[in-house]
């Protein structure tokens, strides 16, 4: 079955067989990575704009290789030095964008549906979400699930625990959906303020009372980044609460299943949401996780492209 | 109107081909030092597999033995779309080496193109020689095989197609016309 999606906006809108797609196209290029010379000529003469309207390192960084080894030309604008700043719309900005005729747009901004928003309007160049504010992190979801199959050997029937903000984690949300459609068993737990009520409805989701219920005979352990930058500081009493409560530590951790991995989408904050032992622990895949993600978003590039091909010939 | 089948060469054929060019390869290169094979997937990496085999039969040792996948060198995105990608699988370096290049049938030669693309992409080969089941002409590039198992002159709506069984040995070669 071909892939038939011209944009990725988020998990809730890929089937199981899109995605299990996505995961084999990913292993696939994954050995590009690992050659001497680490580039193939798949998009060659296509044009791919990284339009980061947030902060991010990791996620823009991976796009950019990703884009780079399939030979797609790629270029960064970032919302802070666009014209985003003079007061220019979003619309505007991308229908500019489009004129210049790049293939594919990833975008990342601060505000959820933002990438759904460009789909509707542009009319050839492909969306890829690369984060919408509490939305949806469909690469951070797949490069997840592409580190636990690398590791468990399946999705399905895993136990995965995800602890944190779930209400403002689009990296959370992006997993309950993924691995609900891939039959794994979700587990939330968080502070109250920070457990958004209903959650469990958005698939196969168990919401714990607390850490350890949520991490007891898991096989996969995610802990969720503290967003000190954003609305964290009033949903907390203190981070050393936090940490106390919902920190990943030594300790805690043998309630997990011995073999069981720990991930963590980064930026790390060492001490409260794990611990620096856990951390630089044997259990950790969090640079795997690192590595998968150029690979799954070559995937996504690769896919999306023959879509949009496709549809200007 | 269904479609005619003609079994062009039968297993025993095939065998015979298989082992034939694996005798040429040797002879062609003194033995089967700094050899390798690479089978274009899908079905010359099963071609290769059988070749190795032979090879290490006749001179007790068979050679190092890689896949690669072309899809990702393909000329045609556009009219294909995105076509799953199969894992290449080098785990060998290629410089220096001469390198048997396996598929099961040579037409138009762009899988070959492609394939050499991907294989200078892992080293400098001292050669690549082309081996092939079948070679049905119509090439648009100027490429050729070193070693045959069969000539088919065929038309362009005819359609050949290598035949597996399940445990992946060679059954026998179709002509498949429209």
């Amino acid at each position: 079955m071909a892939f038939q999606h011209k944009h990725i906006l988020g998990i809730e809108s890929l089937s199981r067989e899109d995605i299990e797609l996505i995961l084999n196209t990913g292993d696939a290029f994954k050995e590009i990575n690992g050659r001497d010379i680490k580039k193939v000529p798949t998009l060659r003469g296509k044009t791919i704009i990284n339009a980061f309207f947030e902060a991010s390192t990791r996620t823009r960084l991976s796009f950019e290789i990703a884009g780079k080894r399939l030979s797609a030309d790629t270029v960064n604008i970032s919302g802070s030095t666009s014209s985003v700043v003079k007061g220019e719309t979003l619309e505007d900005t991308a229908k500019n964008i489009e004129a210049m005729a790049p293939d594919i747009i990833v975008i990342r901004h601060g505000h959820s549906g933002a990438p759904h928003y460009l789909a509707e309007r542009l009319e050839t160049c492909s969306v890829v979400n690369a984060g919408d504010g509490a939305h949806e992190h469909p690469s951070q979801a797949l490069l997840d699930l592409m580190t636990m199959r690398e590791h468990k050997g399946r999705i399905e029937g895993l136990e995965v625990a995800i602890v944190g903000d779930i209400t403002h984690s689009r990296v959370a949300r992006s997993n309950i959906y993924a691995l609900s459609k891939m039959g794994a068993r979700v587990r939330l737990a968080g502070p109250g303020t920070m457990l958004p009520p209903g959650i469990e409805r958005l698939g196969n989701v168990e919401v714990c009372a607390n850490l350890l219920d949520a991490i007891k005979d898991a096989d996969v352990v995610m802990m969720l980044r503290i967003q000190l930058e954003r609305q964290s500081q009033t949903l907390l009493p203190s981070l050393r609460e936090y940490a106390r409560f919902y920190g990943l530590n030594t300790e805690n951790i043998k309630l997990a299943k011995e073999d069981a991995i720990v991930m963590h989408p980064g930026p790390m904050n060492r001490g409260v949401e794990i611990s620096t032992y856990v951390a630089d622990g044997i259990q950790n895949v969090i640079l795997d996780q690192v590595a998968n993600g150029v690979a799954v978003r070559m995937a996504l590039l690769y896919l999306v492209s023959g879509v949009e091909s496709m549809q200007t010939q | 109107m269904a479609k005619r089948e003609t079994i062009i060469l039968d297993q025993a054929g095939v065998n015979r081909a298989i082992t034939r060019i694996a005798h040429e390869i040797l002879e062609r290169n003194k033995g089967s030092a700094n050899l390798v094979l690479i089978g274009i997937r899908s079905k010359g990496d099963t071609l290769a597999g059988h070749l190795n085999v032979l090879i290490g039969e006749i001179e007790g040792e068979q050679v190092p033995l890689g896949a690669v996948d072309i899809t990702m060198y393909r000329d045609d995105l556009a009219e294909r779309g995105s076509l799953p990608i199969g894992k290449t699988d080098i785990p060998f370096p290629l410089d220096g080496k001469h390198v048997i290049l396996v598929d099961d049938v040579l037409y138009t030669g762009r899988t070959i193109r492609s394939a050499m693309d991907a294989l200078m992409d892992f080293g400098r080969p001292s050669s690549i020689q082309l081996a092939v089941l079948i070679d049905r002409g119509h090439r648009e590039l100027p490429i050729r095989a070193d070693f045959v198992g069969r000539n088919v002159p065929t038309s362009r709506e005819e359609q050949v197609e290598v035949v597996f069984t399940d445990d992946h040995n060679p059954l026998e070669v179709r002509l498949i016309k429209p």
